[in-house]
């Protein structure tokens, strides 16, 4: 880890130069200068970020105050608190939210749990171990949209779909010519998302958490071993906790994602049955409903429910930068 | 891991072949695993293959003939389809170009927050990270709305910008890490041997940021090429990229099952080589280099 990160940059000059009068003057202009310097190359990726994404962030919180239906436009003026009065009264809004938390917190934690059990198996030397590892990277290799088109047509479809398809072949085994068909996609639209979701997200779990495994120490380990520790022992009071950083970076990149998926509510299942999350929500009020106004106030909540749980999540991987900076 | 196999290969104590036992049977849980999870994935290359009535059959026709006809409808030689050439070329546009500008803008910045860290350097990079967290969709409308009056509307152009302003934060959070393990005895010895910035950029920081480069840039270039909200709203006839392509063949048209796969896999075929051709650059550059 890199130590001059601890270094307090030598931003302001020493009090001693300060109450020195005459030359000071002359060193403290270099010394702002150098700063400048120093700060340049930060300044074009700072500007173009707060330009492209904090100004129409403001732009949204100022039209969530107006009253405008892109299908009314003579209809136009301040409309106070009433657009958001209507998203915390409208059903469907406050629906999304719940459905919004409920497929981010399932798709993280089983993708969380099953890339964990992969890393696992992984770290392990086997035969074609490469081979392995490139198998399961491909399902994040993989379009998203390709994916979600994938899940909907090839595998759950209920006439000729894989899955379906594949009862049919292993009761045909048994020689029964009724296997059961389940309507994937109507009987249970949010798992069916959800099972994609995981599908595409274990890989990114999985690769974050092997890298974890293959930067511990291995004495460590072995020394454990010499002592007869138990692999139980030795994953829960050595593994486990070396890898903390890495699963709760894997937990706060993968939310950041899943949080924002359009792509598979959008194609699988149109956002139906009860599988609108919040994008796909906004996504329809801009474009079905056309209410700019009602749509920027999502927007804004959208924006609040995400800083509360992001102040929250950088705190922990501020924990991983103090670790950084005090290592 | 090589010295670890040897110590266990040596030993020839029961409990040892018991510990070997069983990690022939975890690697076989892993292939299983393996397999399952690249199934859909063979799955959707099978079928692609197959004819439109081979591909939707139940039970599923695994041995069916080849047939190239979902390619050949894919890439309108049939004379029914629209042509994917044009969203093709716009999704290589908007993810090369973004991508480009991505490395021009954050490669500086993560080297002012590396190498010589401004004060407040954290400050900084949370600011950058928290863009991040921000719903792209938040801002949405407004992005919208303007583009709609400047005539920006269905310009491929406009993805170009926010697909930068997208992968930024995360490209300088990568980067940084990368460039913080240039040694700073190697930048001191630089500076009294009198090398100046250009020298110590190409002679010393390049080297070791390369690998950093390369994987900022594989990400940058497999979240615009995926990227499909902004670019459904934001553009239409001309400047549709590839995965609005592909939303547009199962609406507009039906369904043709093998047609659907062959352009999925097409798709998905650029970022599928570059992944796996950078498979060591992807782990490192996705745990944001928390990796050391």
């Amino acid at each position: 880890m890199p130590t001059r990160t601890t270094e307090p940059a030598p931003a302001a000059p020493a009090p001693v130069a300060l109450r020195a009068g005459g030359t000071d003057a002359r060193a403290r202009r270099t010394e702002r200068a150098k700063n400048w310097a120093r700060r340049a190359p930060l300044l074009p990726a700072l500007v173009f970020l707060v330009v492209v994404t904090q100004l129409p962030f403001l732009a949204t919180v100022v039209l969530s105050f107006t009253r405008w239906n892109a299908l009314a436009p003579d209809n136009r003026g301040f409309a106070a608190l009433d657009n958001y009065r209507s998203v915390f009264t409208d059903p469907a809004m406050r629906a999304s939210v719940g459905t919004t938390v409920l497929l981010t917190v399932t798709v993280v934690l089983v993708s969380l749990l099953l890339g964990l059990g992969l890393a696992l198996l992984l770290d392990r030397g086997f035969r074609g171990r490469g081979i392995v590892r490139t198998l399961l990277i491909t399902p994040f290799l993989v379009v998203p949209v390709a994916s979600a088109l994938l899940w909907k047509h090839a595998l759950y479809n209920a006439s000729y779909g894989l899955l379906n398809g594949s009862l049919t072949w292993i009761w045909r085994l048994f020689g029964s010519e009724h296997p059961p068909q389940p309507d994937w996609m109507t009987d249970s639209p949010l798992a069916a998302v959800e099972a994609s979701l995981i599908w595409q997200w274990t890989p990114f779990m999985m690769l974050i958490l092997l890298a974890g495994l293959q930067s511990r120490a291995s004495d460590a380990v072995e020394a454990a071993r010499m002592d007869g520790a138990s692999a139980w022992d030795i994953f829960r009071y050595l593994t486990l906790p070396h890898l903390r950083r890495y699963l709760e970076l894997a937990a706060l990149l993968g939310t950041v994602y899943v949080v924002q998926n359009f792509d598979a509510v959008f194609t699988i299942t149109s956002g139906g049955l009860g599988t609108a999350n919040l994008p796909y929500t906004i996504y329809q009020t801009v474009y079905q409903s056309h209410d700019y106004g009602r749509a920027s106030a999502q927007g804004v909540v959208v924006v609040l429910c995400s800083l509360l749980v992001a102040t929250f999540a950088l705190r922990t991987v501020s924990s991983l930068l103090r670790e950084e900076v005090t290592s | 891991m090589t010295t670890l196999s040897t110590v266990r290969g040596r030993a020839g104590s029961p409990a040892a072949r018991r510990r070997r036992r069983t990690g022939g049977l975890l690697g076989l849980a892993a292939w299983l695993c393996g397999i399952a999870f690249f199934l859909p994935v063979a799955w959707m290359v099978l079928t692609s293959f197959h004819s439109e009535t081979d591909a939707a059959t139940n039970p599923p026709s695994v041995g069916a003939g080849i047939s190239l006809h979902g390619y050949r409808e894919f890439f309108g030689a049939t004379g029914s389809g629209v042509s994917p050439w044009p969203p093709l070329v716009n999704s290589l546009t908007a993810s090369v170009v973004s991508t480009l500008l991505v490395l021009l803008l954050a490669v500086p910045a993560a080297y002012a927050l590396a190498i010589k860290p401004v004060r407040k350097w954290s400050d900084v990079l949370f600011f950058f990270l928290s863009t991040k967290m921000l719903p792209l969709v938040a801002g949405l409308l407004p992005v919208y709305l303007v583009a709609q009056n400047t005539g920006m509307l269905d310009s491929i152009w406009l993805l170009v910008i926010l697909y930068t302003s997208m992968n930024l934060p995360i490209a300088v959070w990568m980067m940084r890490s990368f460039l913080a393990e240039v040694p700073v005895e190697m930048l001191e010895a630089a500076s009294i041997d009198g090398a100046g910035l250009a020298t110590t950029l190409t002679r010393i920081v390049a080297p070791v940021a390369m690998p950093g480069i390369a994987a900022t840039a594989l990400i940058s270039f497999i979240f615009s090429w995926n990227e499909l909200l902004f670019a459904r709203v934001l553009t239409g006839v001309v400047a549709g990229t590839a995965p609005v392509f592909l939303t547009g063949l199962v609406t507009s048209q039906g369904l043709f099952l093998a047609k659907v796969c062959a352009a999925a896999t097409v798709i998905s075929l650029p970022v599928l080589i570059a992944g796996f051709a950078a498979q060591d650059k992807l782990v490192q550059g996705l745990s944001l280099g928390a990796v050391k």
